[in-house]
């Protein structure tokens, strides 16, 4: 048990190590670096080469990888490239701003989908099934600029209840954020509640299907204790692994919902990085939000672990 | 469902139902039917498109700024007095364009990296699999900019770096699908004739998992609009004064209240695309007999 605990934090690591090593070869090719970024139209000549020197950029790439490596696991990810910043100081708020946009979307989100899809796997193939399911693929498959207008549009331009476009300051305390987040919110949990729900519905359907599930019924279990006591604890544990998956992948849709809402969030910081060929400040928000992603999955991993004996055994099996 | 269309799950013959069944399979759906419909409308529309167009995309007019729809134009004009219905139409045709070219590109690379790692495994197969998972851990919008940033924007650039990206997730997808027949007598047979990897591949593998990369396509094509037209809509996907569904839907934000027909009707014809083609997934993954709700969301 320790030992497959051990396993998966190291998988995690590596992980987390790779992405490092792409992310800095992949700014490593990019064409220019932070000192043609700084002085753009002098950098040429005697002072490009003062401000390499000065920023050490004339070292070997895999000295400054070390170097950048080391620092980020201290949380210190160096200046932003306009040189006026530490990263680090820019990135905080804007990470809480996110995390605070994701952890009210989740905690929207996740009862909907898991009571919606339940229930739609219990109504199998009838109206309310066939309903939930046609909606969850329009929330899912509709890009979230459209949905985010769409809100907008309604909520804002035509009924004027709640503010469209958020002017809050990113290092504003969080009861400011209310009302406009509620907006941003929304998006983002329709999106995860449809991708969510799905899987709850196929996984119940699943373990309706069982051989031990029918056997509860012929011996005469009633249906509610059927389904309370024999499928939703095997047929929910799966989920677990998806609601990492489905969190991961808000990370990417966050990016755009942030930017059409103007809300001061990591995405967006993210998107006026890449515009302003920020490489510094790019190089920090990929690693953290790779992070975050990899510490989701882990512990959706960890739980199922401890939560599924079966999966406790010896036996070592990769997916 | 027809007895034959039940997925062939034993025995090299089954490369997949024939087409005809299976688009019958899928118009035999009231969703599958929509589907296919909305999607072959929007193909012949972005062919046939600059023919039909009433007027000049780039026709500018002061004096008519966001005049609401009449008999002259039918969908009103923009902020720039251009006609809504003119460049609805043209509007999806790059991003029609970029994905078709793109999806297939990505099936193909992706799955055959799958497939090949599925029938090798070993130490190669476990290193390229964590790079994969750590090139996953990247949200996708930032690969794109980087990639973006780094060589511009354009047809040119968007076609190879989409089908590089969409095929990433694919060789989870078809190593895993591989993975199921690798096990099974006739590859062993095949070995055991001294077939080399690139036949068995060819022979045995790729028309077993061949379902399977199908619905995978499908899908990918979807979420290839979704991220085409998000850059679009970011400011980093076509340029301007170009008609694009995602460009139209951010100009006319600021002006949405007071004149939804500029952004109500891209928005109407982008949604309808990317649901019809959803629909159709659904539906020949059902024609297929492929499970596609347990599929990763990336």
């Amino acid at each position: 048990m320790l030992r497959m605990i051990l396993r998966r934090l190291m998988l995690g690591a590596i992980t987390v190590g790779l992405v490092s090593l792409i992310i800095f070869s992949a700014v490593e090719m990019l064409p220019g670096d932070a000192c043609t970024a700084l002085l753009q139209q002098d950098a040429q000549g005697q002072r490009l080469a003062n401000c390499r020197k000065e920023l050490g950029l004339e070292r070997p790439a895999y000295v400054r990888y070390a170097h950048w490596a080391g620092g980020a696991v201290r949380g210190d990810f160096g200046m932003s490239a306009h040189g006026d910043k530490r990263i680090s100081d820019m990135v905080a708020d804007r990470f809480k701003n996110s995390m605070l946009l994701g952890i009210c979307a989740l905690a929207v989100g996740l009862p909907l989908a898991f009571v919606m899809g339940i229930f739609a796997a219990l109504r199998r193939d009838r109206r309310l099934d066939l309903v939930l399911s046609a909606l969850a693929i329009a929330a899912m498959t509709i890009p979230e600029f459209v949905s985010a207008t769409m809100l907008i549009l309604v909520f804002s331009g035509w009924l004027g209840w709640l503010p469209g476009i958020i002017l809050t300051s990113a290092n504003a305390p969080v009861a400011a954020f209310f009302p406009g987040i509620i907006l941003p919110v929304a998006v983002l949990a329709m999106v995860m509640t449809a991708h969510i729900l799905r899987t709850v519905r196929s996984s119940v359907i699943e373990v309706l299907d069982s051989d031990y599930v029918r056997m509860a019924t012929l011996k005469g279990v009633p249906y509610r204790s059927m389904v309370l006591r024999h499928v939703l604890p095997n047929a929910l544990l799966p989920a677990i692994n998806v609601v990492a998956l489905t969190v991961a992948w808000l990370l990417g849709g966050v990016v755009v919902i942030e930017t059409v809402f103007n809300y001061p969030g990591l995405g967006r910081l993210m998107v006026s990085a890449i515009s302003d060929r920020d490489l510094a400040l790019v190089q920090a928000i990929a690693l953290i939000v790779a992070s975050v992603y990899v510490v989701v999955n882990l512990s959706a991993d960890l739980m199922t672990l401890l939560a599924n004996p079966r999966l406790r055994t010896a036996v070592e099996k990769r997916p | 469902m027809s007895a034959s269309l039940v997925p062939a799950a034993s025995g090299r013959a089954s490369a997949g139902a024939p087409t005809l069944l299976v688009l019958r399979d899928m118009l035999a759906r009231p969703s599958g039917a929509t589907g296919l419909v909305l999607v072959l409308l929007h193909l012949v529309v972005a062919i046939a498109s600059p023919w039909l167009v009433p007027y000049d995309f780039k026709a500018i007019s002061a004096s008519l700024i966001l005049s609401p729809p009449d008999a002259a134009h039918w969908f009103g004009t923009d902020q720039l007095g251009r006609d809504v219905l003119t460049r609805t139409l043209l509007g999806g045709r790059e991003a029609i364009l970029v994905t078709l070219v793109a999806t297939p590109l990505a099936v193909a690379w992706g799955g055959f990296v799958g497939v090949y790692l599925g029938l090798v495994g070993g130490r190669l197969d476990d290193v390229l699999m964590r790079v994969v998972d750590a090139f996953l851990a990247l949200p996708w919008i930032l690969k794109m900019l980087l990639l973006i940033v780094t060589f511009g924007t354009g047809i040119g650039v968007l076609i190879p770096t989409l089908a590089l990206f969409y095929g990433i997730p694919v060789i989870r997808i078809a190593r895993a699908a591989a993975h199921n027949v690798v096990a099974r007598d006739f590859v062993l047979a095949a070995r055991a004739r001294g077939h080399g990897r690139l036949s068995i591949i060819g022979r045995e593998l790729l028309p077993n998992v061949f379902d399977a990369l199908m619905v995978e396509g499908a899908m990918r094509w979807s979420w290839m609009l979704l991220a085409f037209s998000s850059l679009s809509f970011l400011g980093f996907g076509v340029s301007p004064p170009t008609p694009d569904w995602g460009l139209m839907i951010a100009d006319s934000r600021t002006y949405l209240p007071i004149a939804p027909w500029a952004g109500l009707y891209p928005i109407a014809a982008l949604s309808s695309l990317i649901i019809g083609i959803n629909l159709s997934a659904d539906a020949l993954a059902k024609a297929l007999g492929v499970d596609r709700a347990q599929k990763a969301p990336i």
